[in-house]
């Protein structure tokens, strides 16, 4: 059942001064809604899936709970306006965003928040035009291609260039402003960027910042959780660690970790594809190999990348970082 | 009985509702028809080329996009009529699968038949609206 829905059945909606007592004191089933929506499932596949990531779960839980309250009282009758969820999400490269933007898209959909459930993602050039004239539209129709879903704006913080005071940026943040406020049914708008340029893009875009109404912070991951990651994507990649590899990249994460442009778990999975490059290599040079052979990730695959052989903070580490990613 | 223009879908049938509209397109969406918004203030029933609002809507997901437009449509144009084409591409070639008019004028003064008479007491008939003896754009104001 959709919102809309959902509110004409409300339509003689119950006045909360006019409700006789016994009428307060009845039960609802809450667990046959969650039962209903399956939003369970939902929230522990994403417990499941994701590794770490509390503060983050903490606040979909939130969210997730005040649908479902909000989708009771409407059943009974409360007025409840929509509530605004729009939202931000900062943290560090490769901490998840685009995942949790995607869970949330299914999620606000189960809950018949959004009526499609999918995810349109854009960054500022599928927004902002080149010359006058063209930016209304462009911004516009990626508008119109999210309703029903969530627009995941990444990078969003592009679209203000305060340097240029003719930049068009300003013109899409307006139609999305625009958007945002009227069209609260028909689509939800999540901004994701690094932490600090996005406090500074709400500052200088004090409207932005009060239609927003959720801002999580990802954190970055911790060793445990990387390596974690780590062998969930072996997994998924139908691949895994000898006992002496997960040793020896454990010493290449905490290393990595050290390291300029380190991206979590994008940097992660980028190792991950050279350890099989380097594999693939090992085994061509053998004249017959097992299916165990096939499986495994050796030690010496990941022994070999070169995060391994530099001495850590030298001068060219940075240089090198750029080139064998 | 006050003339009232019936051209394309459901133009026998009340006006549509805005939820009504919203099912129309839905139904549209769900075959993978692409949507586009017309409107004219030349309602004669051989003028097929309306004018466009915006561009034909691709890739839509959800049939509130083009309620969005409509609406921007109307507050513009709100004395004209405008529609809804749908179009079918899987022919291969642009095939208008459905059409309907969502907005008309308050006042539909409609047309009258011209008969001409030619060689041989021969009469040719043809259509002229009235609100064409107006120039454009102010032909439904009044």
């Amino acid at each position: 059942m959709t919102v809309q829905q959902d509110a004409q059945n409300a339509e003689d909606s119950l006045r909360v001064e006019a409700l006789p007592n016994d009428k307060l004191a009845e039960a609802v089933d809450l667990q046959a809604i969650v039962r209903e929506t399956q939003i369970t499932e939902v929230l522990d596949q994403l417990d499941r899936d994701l590794v770490g990531l509390a503060p983050v779960k903490t606040k979909i839980r939130e969210i997730a709970a005040l649908l479902l309250v909000d989708r009771v009282r409407r059943r009974l009758g409360l007025t409840t306006p929509p509530p605004s969820l729009h939202m931000s999400l900062t943290g560090n490269p490769g901490t998840g965003k685009t995942t949790v933007a995607m869970r949330m898209a299914e999620m606000l959909h189960r809950l018949g928040y959004v009526r499609k459930g999918h995810l349109v993602a854009v960054t500022r050039d599928d927004l902002v035009g080149q010359y006058i004239g063209h930016t209304a539209p462009k911004t516009k129709e990626v508008l119109k291609r999210a309703m029903g879903g969530v627009l995941f704006i990444d990078e969003a913080y592009y679209l203000y260039r305060p340097e240029n005071e003719r930049d068009y940026g300003q013109e899409a943040i307006e139609i999305l402003l625009q958007v945002m406020e009227n069209n609260r049914d028909d689509l939800v708008v999540v901004l994701a960027g690094y932490k600090d340029k996005m406090d500074r893009f709400f500052q200088s875009n004090p409207g932005m910042r009060s239609r927003i109404a959720h801002h999580i912070d990802f954190p970055d991951y911790t060793l445990d959780e990387l390596f974690e990651i780590a062998k969930r994507m072996l997994g998924e990649q139908g691949y895994r660690f000898s006992p002496a590899a997960e040793n020896a990249f454990r010493r290449y994460l905490e290393r990595r970790m050290q390291m300029p442009h380190f991206a979590n778990a994008r940097s992660v999975r980028n190792a991950l594809d050279r350890a099989r490059l380097r594999q693939a290599n090992r085994l061509y040079g053998l004249s017959t190999c097992t299916i165990a052979d096939l499986l495994t990730i050796e030690a010496e695959d990941i022994l070999a990348s070169r995060v391994m052989q530099e001495p850590l903070g030298s001068a060219d580490a940075d240089r090198s970082r750029m080139s064998v990613e | 009985m006050a003339f009232r223009l019936t051209q394309g879908t459901f133009s026998y049938l009340p006006d549509l509702t805005d939820e009504e509209i919203l099912k129309q397109v839905e139904y549209a969406l769900n075959n993978g028809w692409a949507i586009s918004i017309e409107f004219t203030d030349d309602p004669h029933p051989r003028n097929v080329y309306w004018e466009m609002w915006d561009l034909p809507m691709f890739d839509l997901k959800d049939p509130a996009a083009v309620l969005y437009e409509i609406r921007q449509c109307r507050a513009a144009y709100p004395n004209h009529y405008i529609r809804v084409n749908a179009y079918d591409r899987s022919y291969g070639r642009q095939t208008t699968a459905l059409s309907f008019i969502v907005n008309r004028p308050k006042d539909e003064p409609g047309f009258h038949v011209i008969r001409q008479e030619v060689r041989d007491r021969q009469i040719r008939y043809t259509l002229h609206s009235y609100a064409t003896d107006r120039p454009k754009g102010e032909r439904y104001n009044g």
